[in-house]
């Protein structure tokens, strides 16, 4: 059985890789297992500034799923170069994704510059779709225009291949997908959050500080699914299928819709060994359905 | 922290919405009083923090109370029947400050852990006293459990139905207690006024809506005077380092 993949020309031992802002910066997970069994990990979403993020509650629950209003919260780009990345090489061997956000082009384009001479960066991990700030984030990957004109100016600095990780908020997927993909986008990863809200019903008020939070969780796993297949439909650069996923059989099935590699996000939050135990129950799964080698199955639903 | 299925062992009703659930397993990764588990409830996505109230070599004792429908489907739980919990998370109480004579104050259902801790504290040679603050006299509960352990215990109600009538500050007026240093633990505006009122120095544990507990998803973050902490890894904080807005 073989569960080796690759992800923009470069090798993965397996499609694993823990989501952007569910794992920090590795070294939350570091005492429960050893992190170089994954295939690869994405840090929390940094920006070039410290941001303490939005006030709480910044967390709810809801049915099959959790909703999120954290707001980036990072201790900005020259932290993470100078000390986290050095702190999470020492426990994890393998390149990392490095998720980026900006609140301007400029932003982007520095951040994303400074992260992709670091060593350990293996990808771009362009996050033009986090709902939860304000004059950013996803306003950057709702609209196909503002959404390549990011992709081609990071792709102009980065040493890096660049991702770009899309918003589920919008009426076509494939429209922006397309977009970043003739801008010089080297991947796509989908799918960020979607636009959710609950309300404190004692209070008769939203329960969130910041009105409305990013819907995740198992619940939104058949829209991810949608989104990747649509897509994986009309372009040809690789995908990194992300949304409601948390076992061994969610990575196949997003496989075989067109995704070369699999994010578990909200997953790992519950359970914090989901990651792994997904690994490990992978080569049953495969048996199972008889699948010999993972890339076999990439895309083969389309 | 280890995570895992507990059995439990017991499990029962102490007021009309507060219950007491002991499981048994592995609690070789609880270090310090004041640390909690997280839950898993059947149906339920995120899992409910609730503070160790007592532990041994083998059990945990949990005391919890109905305010939402989550801790309502965690009183069917029956005897016998396993859990799967996130154990010894947060930093727990440090009982190791130079105090002698310090105070431990509770509301509600802040006051699970504070047991625990009292018996630590005596362990530690220290002479706490035990404020517990209720509304009404049903709804006292652990009172006996702090008794038992030899140790000052003064109780208040809101409306004077048991002990003294009013706040944990009024029983400090009427007894005229002396203290040296403070641990608390219980609703925002009792431990608001405790470090604005009380002119010693404390510890004092927060609450807030949690994605993981264990630091993974910065859900819990809040402001202190040496920068941003996250509440699940640092439950406790010292009073001087603690900001309300
Ligand atoms: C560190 C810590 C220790 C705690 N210890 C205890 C304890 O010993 N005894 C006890 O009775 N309660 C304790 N609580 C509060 C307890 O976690 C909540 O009452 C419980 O999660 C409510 O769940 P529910 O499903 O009944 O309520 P719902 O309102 O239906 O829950 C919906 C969501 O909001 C969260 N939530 C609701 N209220 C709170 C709250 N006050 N704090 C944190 N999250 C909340 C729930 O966890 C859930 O994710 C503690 C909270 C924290 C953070
Ligand atoms: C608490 C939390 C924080 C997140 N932070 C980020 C982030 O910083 N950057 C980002 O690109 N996505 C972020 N996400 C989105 C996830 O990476 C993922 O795209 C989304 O949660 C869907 O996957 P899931 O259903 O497996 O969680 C966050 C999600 C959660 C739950
Ligand atoms: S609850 Fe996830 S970081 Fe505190």
């Amino acid at each position: 059985m073989n569960i080796k993949t690759e992800l923009c020309g470069l090798p993965l031992d397996n499609p694993i890789i823990p989501a952007s802002g569910t794992f920090g910066f590795g070294q939350e997970y570091k005492d429960f297992y050893d992190l170089n069994i994954l295939g690869s990990i994405s840090i929390k979403g940094t920006t070039r500034e410290a941001r303490f993020g939005n006030p709480t509650p910044r967390i709810a629950e809801c049915k099959a799923g959790m909703l999120n209003a954290v707001g980036l919260q990072n201790p900005g780009v020259k932290a993470v170069v100078d000390i986290e990345l050095p702190e999470l090489k020492k426990i994890y061997l393998k390149p990392i994704v490095a998720n980026v956000c900006g609140f301007s082009l400029d932003e982007y384009v520095e951040v994303a510059q400074l992260m992709s001479e670091v060593e350990n960066v293996g990808w771009i991990e362009l996050n033009v779709s986090c709902p939860n700030v304000k004059h950013g984030g996803m306003s950057f990957g709702t609209d196909a225009c503002c959404a390549a004109e990011v992709t081609s100016a990071v792709k102009a600095v980065s040493k890096k291949p660049v991702i770009v990780k899309l918003s589920p908020n919008v009426t076509d997927i494939t429209e922006i997908a397309l977009a970043c993909q003739e801008a010089g986008a080297d991947g796509l990863c989908l799918i960020n959050t979607l636009l959710g809200m609950r309300l404190d019903l004692k209070n008769r008020k939203p329960l969130l500080a910041n009105v409305t939070g990013g819907f995740s969780g198992d619940a939104v796993f058949p829209i991810a699914l949608r989104m990747i297949y649509q897509t994986a439909k009309v372009c040809k650069i690789p995908i990194i299928g992300c949304g409601g996923v948390s076992t061994a059989r969610d990575v196949i099935e997003m496989m075989m819709a067109g995704a070369s590699a699999v994010q578990v996000g909200s997953a790992n939050l519950i359970n914090p060994f989901a990651s792994k135990e997904i690994i490990e129950a992978m080569p049953k799964e495969m048996k199972k359905l008889g699948i010999q080698n993972l890339t076999d199955i990439i895309g083969v639903a389309l | 922290m280890t995570k895992g299925l507990y059995l439990i062992i017991r499990h029962e009703r102490l007021t009309d919405n507060v219950y007491r659930l002991v499981v048994e397993g592995d609690t070789s990764s609880i270090l310090r009083s004041g640390q909690f588990v997280n839950i898993e409830i059947e149906r339920f996505y995120l899992r409910r923090p609730i503070s160790i109230s007592d532990y041994d070599g083998n059990t945990i004792s949990l005391i919890y109370k109905v305010v939402g429908e989550g801790t309502e489907a965690l009183t069917h739980y029956k005897e016998g029947r396993e859990i799967d919990l996130l154990v010894g998370l947060g930093n727990g109480f440090d009982t190791d400050t130079v105090c002698h004579k310090p105070l431990v104050i509770g509301g509600g259902v802040g006051i699970p852990p504070l047991l625990k801790l009292t018996k630590e504290l005596i362990t530690k040679d220290k002479q706490p006293t035990v404020i517990i603050c209720f509304n009404t006299k049903d709804e006292i509960f652990l009172y006996n459990e702090f008794k038992s352990l030899g140790v000052d215990v003064l109780v208040t109600t809101v409306d004077g139905s048991y002990g003294v009538k009013g706040f944990y500050s009024d029983a400090i007026k009427e007894s005229g207690i002396k203290y040296d240093y403070y641990y608390t633990c219980g609703p925002l505006a009792m431990l608001k006024d405790i470090h604005s009122t009380l002119s010693v120095q404390g510890q004092i544990s927060f609450e807030e809506r949690m994605g993981c507990g264990f630091g993974g998803c910065m859900g819990c973050s809040h402001k202190t005077k040496s920068g941003y902490k996250r509440v699940c890894t640092d439950t406790i904080i010292n009073s001087d380092e603690v900001l309300f807005d």
